[in-house]
Formats: C-alpha cells, structure tokens, sequence
C-alpha cells in the first residue's frame, strides 16, 4: 500500500503520509486555518472546532485536526460559510466567559483575541452570560482565573503527556464545565503539580498566569513549543 | 459648497476614554472642522439633542435608566449610529457588576465602603438597571468601533472614510 495520499486543498493537489491529519498538511503548506485548542506535538482532540473544513462538498463540516487524509480527498479551508461558522464560535466564546481583554494580563497576547481580530467579529450578536466563574490563586506562583478560560485542554494535555503529572482535568458538563486540580482541590495544596508551569504557557488566554503580571504583561514564553512532539514520543518510550 | 455633516458624540457608562482618543486625532480635527458640525456632545455646551444628526459617536454602555432613554431617543434622531470602544460594543468594565444584583453592588458602594450618609441615593442619580447592556442590545448599531479606548488612529480613518462617503475597512480587536 502506498505511503502516500494525494489530495486538494482549495483547488491545490497536495501529497501527505498516509496518517497525517488534514491540518498537518494544511500547516506544512502555509495555508491559514485558525485553532485555539490544536498544539503541534499534544493530542488532538478537536474541542474547539475553529478548524472545521469543507470535504467533498459535503454539508457536514469537519475538524481538520482530528481528521486524517484521504485519497483523493478535496478539502476547502475557506469560504463564506466556514466563516459565518468560525466567527459564531468565537462570538459563542466570548459570551460564556467574562473576558474583559481591556483589563486581561494576556490582552496584546491572547489567542482568541488575535483570531477575533483576524477573523472579523467586531461584536457579539448574542447575550453575554456573564457567569458567576471563580479565580484561584492559592498557589504561590501561579494563578487561574476561569473567568478566561475557554475549555481548550490545552493545559490538561500538556499537564499529562509532556510533564506525566496530570495535575489538570476537565470537571463537570456542558456549560458547566472547569477545568480542575487534581480532585477539585485548590492549586497549592496539589500534590501532583510540579510547578513546571507549562499550562501556563500555552494557555491561548489569560486564564492560567504567572502572578504579579499586571495588564497586558502575560507574554507567553513558548520557546519549547518545537520540542513538544519529540518531548511525547521520548515519555511515550519510557512506559 | 455641500452642506456640513452633522457630528454628535454621547458619552454613557464609560471612562471618557473614548473621547480623549477621539481628541487625539489632534491636528486632523482642524482639518476636518470646516466639513462637520459638532451639533451635540460633551466637548460642547448643547443641551438638547437636535432633531436630526448625521452620525452619532456612542462612547460607555447602556447601564442607568438614563442611559437607555438617551440612547433610545438618539437612535430615532441619528442617521449613522457608531458604537465606540469596549464599553459601548462589549459591556466591558461597566459590565462586570452584571454577576450581582443591583442591591449587592448599592450596599458595597454606599453603605459598607462609605463613612457618610451610609445609603443609596434615592434622588437625582439614575436609577441603575438590573444589567448593564452593550449599546446594540438596545438599539440598532450601524457600526462598531472596538478597542479600550479605540486607538485614534482607528477614529481617525472612520472619520475620514464616513465623510468621504465610503465605507470604513479595519480589523477590529477588542482590548
């Protein structure tokens, strides 16, 4: 069997490994896709749907990142729909938290404020929840603010496949849900935490920080982002 | 010569930001001043909202049963309805009170954080509303102007596009 699938993107016949996800190739061909949960090297797990493609025309629209390619599969990236799409998502985002960017640490920073720029959403059509979210800054050096916190798992999963600690979670359902410290226990008395600090640097928003940032001071240090995939299969080796 | 546009500004439950940046497109006010009308606005003493205006500037959100009636008689007398900055277009700080009741948030200004006449006002102050509104939950919005404040950059070029009869393009970011 062939190593290799030829597919479209947008019109273009592009080759991929056979178990490369549609975003894998979409990234190493430089086409814009917005993500907010996906990081090269953590699992995918497709939670915040910003990636969602076209397939073959079809009306069923797709994540790219959990999606793997397909023989002469034609995949479009961009149109006027997907972006009716995308833009709700955001406007869906910023209405279930309390993201108040004017008074965020991450605000010149922040992922969903950079995609909501890109991708247009000059306001919200729907009514802001405002929901009764907490902050937990028992921890010395850290804070989360859930508040800000957009349900990407994205510190869960850095948290479990790349430290091995698995100090976060995702607790309760639906509009619901939090993330968690171990058993819903404050963060200071985690005995897991290793206080690597890893969540916090690829958190896209100002929920997870380091204290003492003020307004706008929460640039993320994300130097080892490259390293993450390699950083995975070396724990993966080790069990 | 064509007839002046007709410009106002409304400054509702917001820091006066907005303004400021809309006065810092400094020199560009002088060049605009023979082609606009300041018919109403806090920068001018009229105290009457004209029967009809061009284009309307909203700075704040919609937050005191003042503010809605204001904003509601604005839209009927406005042509071009621009919601300008955060507050107007999100809520934002004046917003984050929406999490409690008026009662609560009365009672920690008034009386727990006060030292004299520890009560709310029950006279000439407006009368809060329930929840504090972005401006398009109350009335229709023709434009939205994001950014805490706007930087005037962005006022400037909206100013200048509206007046040269085109529409503004511009990437909006919230902050």
């Amino acid at each position: 069997m062939s190593s290799v699938k030829t597919l479209k993107i947008n019109g273009k016949d592009v080759s991929a490994r056979t178990d490369d996800t549609i975003l894998q190739v979409i990234r190493e061909h430089d086409i814009f896709l917005p993500t907010l949960c996906h990081i090269e090297g953590l699992s995918a797990v497709g939670a915040c749907r910003l990636c969602l493609v076209e397939i073959n025309g079809s009306s069923k629209l797709r994540s790219a990142c959990v999606t793997q390619v397909e023989e002469g599969m034609e995949v479009v990236t961009d149109n006027e729909r997907l972006q009716k799409y995308r833009r709700m998502i955001l406007e869906m985002l910023f209405v279930e938290g309390n993201h108040v960017c004017a008074v965020c640490v991450a605000n010149g920073y922040c992922e969903l404020q950079w995609l909501a720029e890109r991708l247009g959403v000059d306001h919200t059509r729907l009514i802001y929840l405002h929901p009764d979210k907490h902050v937990d800054a028992s921890h010395y050096r850290y804070a989360i603010d859930h508040n800000r916190c957009i349900l990407c798992a994205r510190c869960v999963r850095v948290c479990g496949e790349i430290e091995g600690a698995h100090t976060w979670d995702v607790a309760g359902r639906g509009i619901n849900a939090h993330v968690v410290t171990d058993l819903n226990t404050s963060w200071d008395s985690s005995p897991t935490c290793t206080e690597c600090g890893k969540c916090v640097q690829v958190c896209p928003t100002g929920a997870l920080f380091k204290k003492s940032r003020a307004i706008g001071e929460m640039a993320k240090d994300n130097h080892f982002l490259p390293y993450l995939k390699t950083m995975r299969e070396v724990n993966k080796n080790d069990r | 010569m064509t007839a002046k546009v007709s410009l106002a500004t409304v400054w509702l439950d917001g820091c006066s930001g907005c303004h400021m940046s809309f006065l810092d497109i400094d020199e560009v006010l002088l060049n605009i001043a023979d082609r606009i009308d300041l018919v109403y606005s806090p920068l001018v003493d009229n105290k009457v909202f004209p029967e009809m205006v061009d284009l309307t500037l909203v700075e704040g959100a919609v937050s005191s049963e003042d503010d809605r009636a204001k904003i509601i008689k604005i839209r009927q007398h406005t042509r071009l309805l621009i919601a300008m900055g955060d507050c107007a277009v999100t809520g934002n700080v004046p917003a984050m009170r929406n999490r409690y009741s008026v009662e609560a948030i009365q009672q920690r200004a008034y009386v727990e954080n006060a030292d004299l006449q520890r009560q709310p006002p029950t006279s000439v102050v407006p009368k809060l509303l329930p929840k504090v509104q972005p401006v398009h939950n109350v009335v229709t919005v023709d434009q939205f102007l994001p950014g805490c404040p706007p930087p005037s950059t962005l006022i400037r070029d909206v100013l200048l596009a509206l007046l040269a009869g085109q529409k503004p393009t511009f990437a909006p970011r919230f902050g």
